[in-house]
């Protein structure tokens, strides 16, 4: 049992967990994820390492709430347990150890991007984060990401830092020159736009794929991706893959296999919940 | 095993069976023996079990299991032993059954097999003891499976008559990774010699293959729990969760234990590398399986989602194959069809098995090998293009290679492909583990202690032979324990010559 010992609304629908899991904030590198599973008869899900505590042996799950175990993970509170953490899981990133980096995150991706920046910053790279979100309120993470260097805010409506996408920003920071690589992770849609536009200036371009998952190690072959023309597997073999080679179309594709189900759960999820509170 | 029980000589054993004792009966004369026929394993009707996960063998009565064991002869010279891979001793059990010793079976029994719930269902009786039993040459074998059980299965639930045969704390430490039939076995076995046993398991819960793969309506999953449980009484730590080769890497284990045993299975799944596999719709029996039988997605209750296909192709002729098939049809499929690229005469899943799904209305097609996966323009999987075959001269595994006849292109339409076609090492454990020699398959080399390259680090089951079978996964389990015991001691043997794994054989469970 992973005891929750602090938690936090970062979004409307995004919330960080923080939870004990000593031995994974001991090793967990950036880039790795865990696989989590509320209870009996909860799903595996795979998470995102945000954060580590190493001295608390806490790690920080931020998890937006999208089905049914994600409305469940993000009800739980301060006090209560999740029962099954496992990992740390995937390859860590390659992370550079020199020159300038652009990490790029939308949405709740800008969990995933930080603890690349983070280190990349430790390691001397100068990293200018774009991040983005649809209005001031759906934006995270930003104060944790000046921390590593320049962070350029982007919202769809303009009602903080600068108005547009952040495939914008990112043009313009292409266009100046002198970028090493770019970490762009967040909605698919946004990862191969920024996977395109890097695609001219011949800049490598790093994505986090987070295809539907089961065991993380290999095993069922559900979260199978194809990175130039070949089957890889996310869990193991990623998540990270250099975006000019994926196949985004078919990654979008598989990932709505279930959205039917996922459709049913929550609704009944929802009202179950609400009939709940009612009583 | 034919459909419904002979009734011949039905009275005339009665008779006897009623004028001995039901306790220290006196043995049955050969001839007497010779006259009882085999009695069928009763199970739910096909039609009905075609659409529920409920268990598809009943079990035998007591009745039933105590004239089966009378047909046993009692060789001087048991063939059957020779042809267990745990060895047990069948003779044995099986005539302290039939005096009516049922407390005397199950000891007997569970001195020589971990598992016997899971091996009385899940074995190959049928290529292992029973072949050689002496009743098959002139009719049918002695049901050694459905005895053996019958006696476990009144051992599970009635736990509290067995005394703690536990050996003293020796204080040593061993770890086992994997908590498969290999691994499980070994647990038993060394827990009982005095060792201390954790055992290091990757899912959320325990049993490897067993609760992935085999599903619920041939190996119920409270069946293996109770196994697991049973285990955990005798004091073996279980630790979910823990990927070796990610949480913690077979070298930090090996610092601190004082010895190792690798059973973590085969791992990863074969695709057919044809084109369109990666559509929605298509799923590795490995998914498929742990989808429905781990994470329990035939219950509508659970979180966990599956496809439930209408016309479901299955790719594949093993036992998971079978599996496969026959979980379709539960799930819905109004067809569900096993594509096959040999024979029946080659199908590697157990006879039972085949027979099984025959009788749920799932479909054959033999010969057949598929070159595409074809989808809409949404992604979704609507045919499966294939080929016919014929068998040409025999190949490496001596079994007649299918060679494609030209111009016999078909398109199965289907809305869900299920590959089923066999398993491959994962590296997950390997690759962080330097000094541990592979094969080129990828499988861990080992010498004929089963030890590997690392001092002190054994392994067996699928990760040193490839896919097999859960009884010879059980049998190195039991053999790995052993000479983990002699080791711990500092009497292993030097070995007489490494076995290197054997190519990759597809025919799991």
């Amino acid at each position: 049992m992973h005891l929750i010992v602090a938690k936090a609304q970062l979004s409307p629908n995004v919330t960080r967990l923080v939870v004990e899991a000593p031995r994974i904030a001991e090793i967990r590198r950036p880039g790795q994820f865990v696989i989590v599973r509320r209870g009996p008869g909860g799903e595996r899900i795979p998470l995102t390492i945000a954060d580590v505590d190493k001295a608390a042996g806490t790690i920080s799950l931020v998890i937006q709430a999208i089905g049914k175990s994600t409305h469940e993970l993000t009800s739980l509170n301060v006090g209560e347990a999740i029962q099954d953490i496992a990992g740390p899981l995937g390859t860590p990133t390659h992370l550079l150890t020199s020159g300038h980096a652009v990490c790029v995150g939308g949405g709740v991706g800008t969990a995933v991007v930080y603890p690349i920046a983070q280190a990349l910053a430790a390691n001397g790279v100068k990293v200018t984060s774009i991040i983005g979100g649809r209005s001031k309120e759906w934006v995270i993470y930003e104060d944790e990401l000046r921390a590593a260097g320049e962070v350029i805010v982007c919202t769809d409506d303009g009602s903080y830092g600068r108005p547009g996408f952040v495939t914008e920003a990112l043009k313009e920071q292409c266009e100046a020159g002198g970028i090493d690589e770019v970490f762009a992770i967040g909605p698919v849609p946004m990862m191969r736009a920024c996977s395109e536009l890097t695609r001219p200036f011949a800049i490598k371009t790093t994505v986090s794929l987070n295809s539907i998952m089961i065991d993380g190690t290999g095993m069922c072959g559900g979260c199978r991706v194809s990175v130039g023309g070949k089957t890889e597997y996310a869990c193991c073999d990623g998540p990270e893959f250099d975006g000019h080679q994926v196949d985004f179309r078919m990654l979008a594709d598989r990932l709505n296999t279930y959205r039917e189900f996922e459709q049913v759960a929550l609704e009944r999820w929802t009202e179950h919940h609400a009939n709940a509170e009612a009583h | 095993m034919s459909d419904s029980r002979e009734t011949d000589g039905m009275d005339q054993i009665a008779d006897t069976l009623a004028g001995r004792a039901a306790a220290n009966r006196e043995p049955l004369p050969k001839k007497e023996r010779m006259r009882i026929d085999r009695g069928a394993m009763p199970e739910q009707n096909a039609m009905a079990r075609a659409r529920n996960f409920a268990e598809v063998n009943l079990g035998y009565t007591e009745q039933l299991a105590i004239i089966e064991a009378d047909r046993c002869l009692q060789c001087p010279k048991p063939y059957c032993v020779d042809g267990c891979p745990v060895s047990v001793n069948i003779p044995n059990f099986i005539r302290l059954l039939g005096e009516g010793n049922i407390k005397g079976a199950a000891d007997s029994l569970l001195g020589d097999n971990a598992l016997p719930c899971v091996t009385g269902r899940v074995c190959p009786q049928e290529t292992q003891c029973e072949q050689v039993c002496l009743r098959a040459k002139t009719g049918t074998p002695v049901a050694i499976g459905n005895l053996e059980r019958y006696v476990a299965d009144w051992a599970i639930n009635h736990t509290e008559v067995f005394a703690d045969t536990k050996a003293a704390p020796t204080g040593k430490k061993v770890a086992i990774v994997g908590s498969g039939p290999a691994g499980l076995s070994a647990a038993g076995a060394l827990a009982k010699r005095g060792h201390k046993v954790t055992i290091f398991e990757a899912f959320h819960a325990a049993g490897g293959v067993l609760i992935y793969g085999i599903p619920e309506f041939r190996l119920p999953k409270d069946i293996v729990q109770k196994e697991v449980d049973r285990l955990v009484a005798d004091g073996v730590e279980i630790e979910h969760n823990s990927i070796i080769g990610k949480t913690y890497t077979l070298p930090e284990l090996r610092e601190k234990f004082d010895a190792v045993f690798v059973a973590v299975g085969a791992g990863l799944p074969v695709f057919m590398n044809v084109p369109g596999e990666n559509l929605k719709g298509v799923y590795s029996a490995n998914e498929y399986l742990t989808r429905v039988n781990l994470m329990g997605a035939y219950n509508p209750d659970s979180d966990t989602p599956v496809l439930r296909g209408q016309r479901v192709a299955v790719v594949g002729g093993g036992n998971v194959a079978m599996d496969s098939v026959r979980t379709a049809r539960r799930l819905g499929a109004a067809e569900s069809v096993c594509v096959y690229r040999r024979s029946r005469a080659e199908l590697p899943a157990r006879a039972e098995e085949v027979h099984h799904a025959e009788q749920e209305g799932v479909r054959f097609d033999f010969l057949v090998a598929p070159t595409e996966v074809l989808g809409d323009e949404k992604g979704w999987v609507t045919g499966l293009k294939c080929v016919r075959m014929e068998l040409g001269e025999p190949d490496a595994s001596g079994r007649r290679r299918p060679v494609e006849i030209p111009g016999s292109e078909f398109v199965f339409p289907c809305d869900m492909v299920v590959v089923a076609i066999g398993t491959k090492s994962n590296p997950l454990l390997t690759s962080t583990s330097p000094d541990l020699r592979v094969n080129k398959w990828g499988y861990i080399e080992i010498d004929d202690n089963l030890q590997t390259s690392m001092p002190g680090v054994f392994a067996g089951g699928d990760i040193v032979r490839g896919a097999a079978t859960v009884i010879l996964a059980m049998g190195d389990g039991k053999k790995a324990a052993a000479n983990i015991d002699a080791y711990l001691r500092g009497e292993l043997p030097a070995p007489v010559a490494a076995t290197a794994a054997e190519s990759p054989d597809h025919a799991a469970h």
